[in-house]
């Protein structure tokens, strides 16, 4: 026994009280959907763990009235500070019922015990913990005179961080006066429906929050019905696409978290035993599948060989297995359908002529895995370079100079994260400023916190979740008083009488949303 | 005995150069009644490509000057507008047809827009940002910067727009640090292209503000669909089809703001709409 064997030290399922089938939760209720109950399965055994109901276009039809019922009789209405004690309510239960959330999480999603239990379920008690204390304070945010609520928010999430991305969408929307209707990811809906029983024992009024389940045709039909005034999305590209052209024309306010290819630029300077460790968090955090992911790793050539050796020495010592198990580093690829998506652009990046190099690791009979993989000899138009991957593949290119890596950093259509690895600070921050990036992590990667905004640059999305900018997101304000001797002068230009054709009229008011 | 006068030619303005559009088009201006005032370049595709690839070019360098440096060439725009009003007032009067006082009206507004948004310029981030007080020993700090290039639809009001409808629009956009196509009023341009005269003899650095005469129907699906341009403002778009434009702009997800009544209100959020929140993390470490 090596000193990387370590004896199985399972968490245990028994914190988990499931019940066989779940139903929509609307109107503060469970309720059966229209359309075929489906599974939601474990990825890491192929076992089912539940039935889930599936949301018609007339369920959608139903949680959003509901929406607009809590909306205009309760919600609007509340005192910001009863709003608040509601979200810090739902911020405790989610703390005390935290374990029983990190399994089902775990469980459903295939990612590490580890991770749920140290990250997603604590960055959600914050999350609401965060907002909560906005809710009773919105005009001190700094976002225009008199901010308002915009009315029923319409929120779809993905698989990857299921509760979290829950909570992302859910506190800053609840703390501005939002309702919310909100969609989980087909294959990772469990831990949103004992969120639902979360929010019976906070009883929070109903229709405030309703959960629709179901697949993607579910998820476009709340963004596209028509009582809905506020559309938040995170996802991929792609559907951030389709949901800017079905918002398009309409009054609803949008913001999208979109797809990433972020490059982690290591220079020759930087620590290198913690860069690595970071290049790790990186892209094999959560199995890579993280919009903000590390997956292009930019090198200064002449460390080039040295990080490398060192990074593979480091994931040859990363345990891959039982998702529930404690000592687990990297859990199972979410679903059958992504697991094929990361073999098919690796096998394309080999055939493209980049070098493969793999964790030789034993893989589980059953489920859905994919051992960590770095391709070296990438070049910037390898198809690896370019394409989110979303799994745990790590692209390997290199630079010469500061000029080059931001160039090849900033050499894609996203912009959503980076990283910055050097002991120079004055490096560290003239780099910063050149990145096209929302967000970039220097000597650090991959972290996240309620009072930090965070969102993309390009076509990985618009708007902000986190901080007082996520707050923004669901708010509007009329907006301050326009400067008087400016609007009094605009005034007299228009209105002297034109000899023939229309009379403007000059708004005072005239902005748009 | 009276003097023959000397018309100009009005031409586009892209990358600080004064080209006639590549197509060869021109169109006529008239006052409100119908009368020949001049020929305005139409401007086409070619010419729409051409001035982005110039906005382009001009970012890093206007986006990377120091703000106060930015809020300085602004309010220089205003000190040479004041210096020639009487042939702003003239151009404004002939081709929207209205009195001397309110043309007068109009400079004195265009000025004080380009003078309101040069203030914003050192000041818009300190408003929108902030430090983050995050879990753990992190310097994290929120700062907004300019999204890039910006194309833009100027008020088209026949009335009252033409000059300040311009100044409404393209200021807020570049006070930032991005750069702009602006597509100004089709009826009444002859400012627009003066004002462009005005860019050309300032500090503004060619390329940061492009003018492109013509059909605004014509244009703004060239921009839209351009995937180098970062987001539109439609402001003066209210009467053509904009809906299209922003499905159009949706396919590269572009920050699109939409058409406004009139002259758009100087507002910190039309500097916003145009800016992204960058968050830098860095580790604090006594190590």
């Amino acid at each position: 026994m090596s000193f990387l064997e370590y004896a199985p030290a399972p968490e245990s399922t028994a914190i988990l009280n499931l019940k066989s089938e779940y139903g929509l939760f609307i109107d503060g209720e469970f309720v059966d959907g229209s359309g075929e109950v489906f599974d939601t399965i474990s990825p890491a055994t192929e076992e089912v763990i539940a039935r889930i109901a599936h949301a018609d276009a007339s369920d959608v039809d139903r949680a959003v009235a509901a929406a607009r019922r809590a909306y205009d009789g309760t919600w609007s209405r509340m005192s910001g500070s009863d709003r608040g004690k509601y979200l810090f309510r739902i911020a405790r239960l989610v703390q005390e019922r935290s374990r029983e959330l990190a399994v089902a999480e775990s469980l459903d999603n295939g990612k590490p015990i580890r991770e749920t239990r140290d990250v997603d379920v604590p960055l959600v008690a914050a999350w609401f913990f965060y907002y909560a204390g906005w809710a009773d304070k919105l005009e001190y945010a700094g976002l225009g005179p008199n901010p308002r609520s915009l009315g029923v928010a319409a929120q779809v999430i993905p698989w990857n961080f299921p509760l979290l991305m829950l909570a992302w969408k859910i506190a800053p929307a609840l703390a501005a006066g939002n309702t919310v209707v909100i969609k989980p990811a087909e294959t990772t809906s469990l831990t949103a429906m004992l969120f639902a029983e979360i929010l019976q024992q906070a009883e929070l009024p109903a229709g405030v929050v309703n959960i629709v389940t179901g697949p993607g045709p579910t998820g476009q039909a709340l963004v596209t019905h028509g009582d809905v005034n506020k559309v938040a999305f995170t996802g991929s590209t792609g559907v951030g696409r389709m949901i800017a052209r079905q918002v398009a024309g309409t009054s609803k306010k949008l913001t999208l978290e979109l797809g990433g290819k972020a490059a982690n630029i290591v220079f020759d300077d930087a620590a290198i035993d913690q860069a690595v460790e970071g290049i790790v968090n990186g892209i094999f955090f959560n199995q890579g599948h993280v919009c903000c992911a590390g997956s292009r790793l930019l090198v200064q050539e002449n460390v080039h060989d040295e990080v490398v050796d060192r990074l593979k020495h480091r994931l040859s010592t990363l345990r891959l297995g039982d998702p529930l198990d404690k000592n687990t580093d990297i859990g199972a690829i979410n679903s059958a359908a992504q697991l094929e998506r990361i073999r098919t652009l690796s096998d394309t990046g080999e055939n493209e002529g980049a070098e493969r190099w793999q964790l030789d690791c034993t893989v589980p009979d059953k489920g859905f895995w994919f051992r960590p993989t770095i391709f070296t000899r990438v070049s910037a138009a390898h198809t690896i370079a370019r394409e989110e991957i979303f799994g745990p593949v790590l692209s390997v290119l290199t630079f010469r100079t500061p000029d080059e890596a931001i160039a090849k950093a900033n050499n894609t259509p996203y912009g959503l994260s980076a990283g910055i690895w050097t002991e120079k600070a004055s490096r560290m921050l003239a780099v910063a400023d050149r990145l096209k990036a929302g967000v970039v992590w220097a000597n650090t990667f991959n972290k996240f916190d309620p009072a930090s905004p965070f969102g993309g640059y390009k076509e990985s999305g618009y708007g902000r979740e986190g901080g007082r900018q996520g707050l923004g997101a669901y708010l509007e304000s009329a907006g301050w008083e326009a400067p008087a001797a400016i609007m009094e002068s605009a005034e007299s230009a228009s209105s002297a009488p034109a000899k023939r054709g229309g009379r403007a009229k000059t708004t005072k008011k005239a902005v748009a949303k | 005995m009276s003097r023959l006068t000397v018309p100009k030619t009005y031409k586009l303005y892209i990358g600080g150069k004064f080209p006639r559009s590549e197509s060869g088009r021109t169109y006529e201006v008239t006052t409100p009644a119908g009368e020949f005032v001049a020929n305005a370049a139409l401007a086409s595709r070619k010419d729409a490509r051409d001035a982005v690839v110039a906005a382009r070019a001009a970012v890093s360098g206007w986006a990377g000057a120091t703000a106060y440096n930015r809020g300085q060439v602004i309010y220089r725009i205003a000190e040479l507008l004041e210096g020639r009003r009487a042939q702003f007032i003239d151009e404004i009067s002939r081709t929207e047809g209205v009195t001397a006082a309110a043309a007068s009206a109009q400079v004195d507004a265009a000025i004080d827009v380009w003078v309101w948004y040069a203030g914003w310029a050192d000041k818009y981030a300190q408003v929108v940002g902030n430090g983050n007080p995050v879990s753990g020993p992190y310097f994290n700090l929120s700062v907004p910067e300019p999204t890039g290039v910006v194309g833009a639809i100027a008020p088209q009001a026949r009335v009252g727009t033409s000059l300040l409808g311009l100044a409404a629009v393209v200021a807020p956009i570049i006070v930032s640090g991005n750069t702009v196509v602006v597509v100004p009023s089709q009826s009444a341009p002859l400012s627009a292209i003066s004002l462009a005269e005005v860019l050309a003899t300032s500090d503004v650095p060619g390329g940061v503000i492009n003018v492109l005469t013509g059909s605004p129907a014509e244009m703004a699906p060239w921009l839209a669909s351009h995937a180098d341009v970062n987001a539109l403002d439609l402001a003066g778009a209210g009467d053509i089809d904009w809906v299209e434009l922003q499905l159009s702009a949706a396919e590269t997800l572009k920050r699109v703001l939409t058409p406004v009544n009139g002259v758009p209100a100087p507002a910190l959020e039309r500097i916003t709409a145009f800016t992204e929140t960058k968050t830098v993390w860095h580790t604090k470490s006594m190590r």
